[in-house]
């Protein structure tokens, strides 16, 4: 068991981060080279004053039309993401880990604030998984994909809950918690995860070819 | 390799062929990055669904949320890679022409910005590919390949009616002209062939109001057909043809300005679409366009048109933005300052602005025909009740393919409304200076 352990988070967590980060490199690289072939003519819109007003709209909780009309989803989709990003980055243990082999870490959050953004996560994937098979419009467009990647955001969060709260076998768990999440890091380049930084290009677009070009507000 | 086999038995009936070629070619011809990152991230969360007016018509039939449209048309033919059947495309065309007006509302309501008109759009344009398209609209497209405008009017009618309407309207504004191919013009008018066709008073209309505006304008002997219905149809190749001839006259007469008549899509489509169907490297068309909104709004406010304070309007009005002008042409505070000046009590609707909902008209929906008209009439049940809801018993509306709508519903809902244009309230209202008051022996008195 501590040979795998040892092997996820040696060769194979080196392995989790290329392929992440490489992957979104190479999936913007590629986009931005299609779009200047194909889509060049719309670079003559480009307007940052638009684009950045149409990202940053969609980053506050209700700062658009959109989600003013729907208040509950929004503030859990609004959570939910705040969750995913905080708690993998400001974990005290995660930090301990980057200090460990690197001597640098980030800002680290008291135990207390993680466990509770954790069970927040777990709580707003339950409430969208919920949403997904209740709500006839959303529940039509869903693919067993799109089930599969919410549970598969969610195991890491619920694995390393247990984990730290020593529920269930501890090496069993930590294994798990490592496994799901180096296989989510790597789904993220690939599926529409990858919004995690597309988001921003898809809403400059519509920002700047609505807004520049119109001044219509598309929050 | 079932599949295949399994085409080729049902095409062996009295189905046409698909060309899984051709549509290969168009899928590959628009795979760029914008509709690339669209298809890949849309999260399926739903939240346009509700932007939707064909959607909230039905009683929030899942159906019709913009997410269900696009992942169904476009979204199957990339994942297909184009091997799609003919009953496939069949249902392809009822939702692209029957159940969106790419009215662009719900790219106002996605999370990522997806602009999901454009792929209905696109998928226009790979159905245009395989022959199929309203017969409206096809109809519409034979015309403009003919003659250059969507009726099959010829130039010599369209110089002869602008004649005759100018000669008939000595009788309202003296010394009233309709220039025809004036070189060095300011403004190049371009207008919607039923105005000529059917409505010639509209141009009648006009010319009084610019005459008394003391406007420097002309009209073009060709390309004086603003609208693209081929932008519709899904033929991309004319609707580049189209803008193109209507720019090329406005550089070939030295005009410093394109403007557009009230129609709301002709707007969208010298402005914003034409410069991108027509292959304009810049984006831009060559010639700034104005819409009749914005300089009917500048008369008015400059004083160059000045309305009789007794005439305005003392019934309750509201203002339809059409999706064309305001949301997808930025002019909805323009046409909100020109009613004010038109009416004492004016009642916006809700949602109004960029955010107002299509009248159900547009995209096409007029023209493709009586056979969509049932269609038209049960999803325009969202306008209807917004219109009933300000109470209002005149509306506005800029825009030919809302006139139409809006006329059809006030008798399908019973709204008991007038639907009026600008050009006609203007003409109602305005102060005809004393010289261009018709002579007083010419004026027959009654």
């Amino acid at each position: 068991m501590s040979g795998l352990y040892q092997f996820l988070t040696g060769p194979a967590l080196w392995a989790t981060f290329v392929i992440f980060l490489g992957g979104l490199a190479v999936r913007i690289a590629f986009l931005y080279g299609l779009s200047k072939e194909r889509d060049r003519v719309f670079y003559n819109h480009m307007d940052w004053n638009w684009a950045i007003k149409s990202i940053v709209h969609w980053l506050v909780p209700w700062g658009s039309v959109s989600m003013r009309r729907q208040l509950v989803f929004s503030l859990v989709f609004f959570l939910f993401h705040v969750g995913i990003l905080a708690v993998p980055l400001f974990l005290a243990a995660h930090n301990l880990l980057w200090d460990e082999a690197f001597g640098v870490s980030l800002w680290s959050m008291p135990d207390a604030w993680a466990d509770a953004l954790t069970l927040m996560v777990l709580a707003c994937a339950l409430f969208l998984l919920v949403r997904r098979l209740v709500r006839p419009e959303v529940r039509i467009l869903t693919t067993p994909w799109d089930y599969t990647v919410l549970v598969g955001t969610a195991l890491p969060f619920l694995t390393g809950f247990c984990a730290y709260h020593h529920w269930g076998p501890y090496d069993l768990m930590l294994i798990l918690h490592v496994l799901t999440s180096e296989i989510l890091l790597i789904c993220i380049p690939f599926t529409k995860l990858g919004h995690m930084v597309l988001f921003f290009f898809t809403r400059a677009f519509i920002g700047f070819e609505m807004g520049a070009r119109r001044g219509a507000r598309t929050w | 390799m079932a599949a295949s086999a399994e085409r080729q038995v049902h095409d062996s009936a009295d189905t046409p062929q698909v060309d899984v070629k051709k549509i290969r070619e168009l899928l590959d011809a628009n795979d760029g990055a914008r509709i690339r990152t669209w298809l890949s991230i849309c999260a399926r969360c739903g939240l346009c669904a509700e932007s939707c007016f064909f959607y909230l018509a039905h009683d929030k039939d899942p159906k019709l949320s913009p997410a269900y449209k696009f992942k169904n048309t476009l979204g199957e033919l990339y994942k297909r890679k184009g091997r799609v059947d003919w009953d496939f495309l069949k249902r392809c065309a009822d939702i692209v022409w029957g159940e969106c007006t790419t009215c662009k509302r719900c790219s106002l309501y996605c999370p990522f910005g997806i602009d999901i008109a454009t792929m209905i759009a696109v998928t226009r344009t790979i159905l245009y590919s395989q022959g199929i398209t309203p017969e409206g609209l096809a109809r519409a497209v034979v015309n403009y390949r003919e003659t250059g405008n969507q009726m099959g009017m010829s130039s010599e009618d369209f110089i002869d009616t602008c004649e005759w309407m100018a000669e008939e309207t000595q009788d309202e504004v003296k010394g009233v002209t309709i220039p025809i191919d004036k070189k060095g013009a300011k403004y190049m008018y371009t207008v919607n062939p039923r105005e000529p066709m059917f409505y010639p008073q509209d141009l009648a209309q006009a010319a009084q109001i610019f005459t008394v505006a003391g406007e420097d304008w002309t009209m073009p002997s060709t390309g004086w057909d603003c609208t693209n219905l081929p932008m519709f149809a899904g033929d991309k190749a004319l609707a580049g043809q189209v803008v193109r001839n209507m720019y090329e006259k406005a550089v070939e007469l030295g005009v410093q300005y394109i403007l557009i008549t009230e129609c709301g899509h002709a707007f969208r489509s010298a402005l914003f679409e034409g410069p991108y169907l027509a292959g304009y490297p810049d984006g831009k068309p060559p010639v700034p366009i104005v819409h009749s909104v914005q300089l009917f709004y500048e008369y008015l406010r400059d004083g160059r048109i000045q309305i009789d304070p007794a005439k305005r309007l003392k019934e309750p009005v509201t203002y339809q933005d059409p999706c064309n002008v305001s949301r997808n042409g930025g002019l909805w505070e323009e046409g909100r300052k020109l009613v004010q000046f038109l009416a004492e009590d004016f009642r916006d609707m809700s949602p109004n602005r960029e955010y107002n909902h299509c009248c159900g008209g547009g995209g096409g929906f007029i023209p493709m025909g009586p056979e969509y008209k049932p269609k038209r009439m049960a999803s325009g049940r969202v306008k209807a009740e917004q219109i009933r809801a300000t109470g209002a018993k005149v509306v506005i509306a800029p825009c030919h393919n809302c006139f139409d709508q809006l006329s059809d519903l006030n008798k399908e809902y019973e709204l008991g409304i007038r639907v009026v244009s600008l050009k006609e309230l203007i003409c109602e209202m305005m102060i005809i200076p004393d010289k261009f008051k018709p002579d007083e022996e010419e004026a027959p008195e009654e």
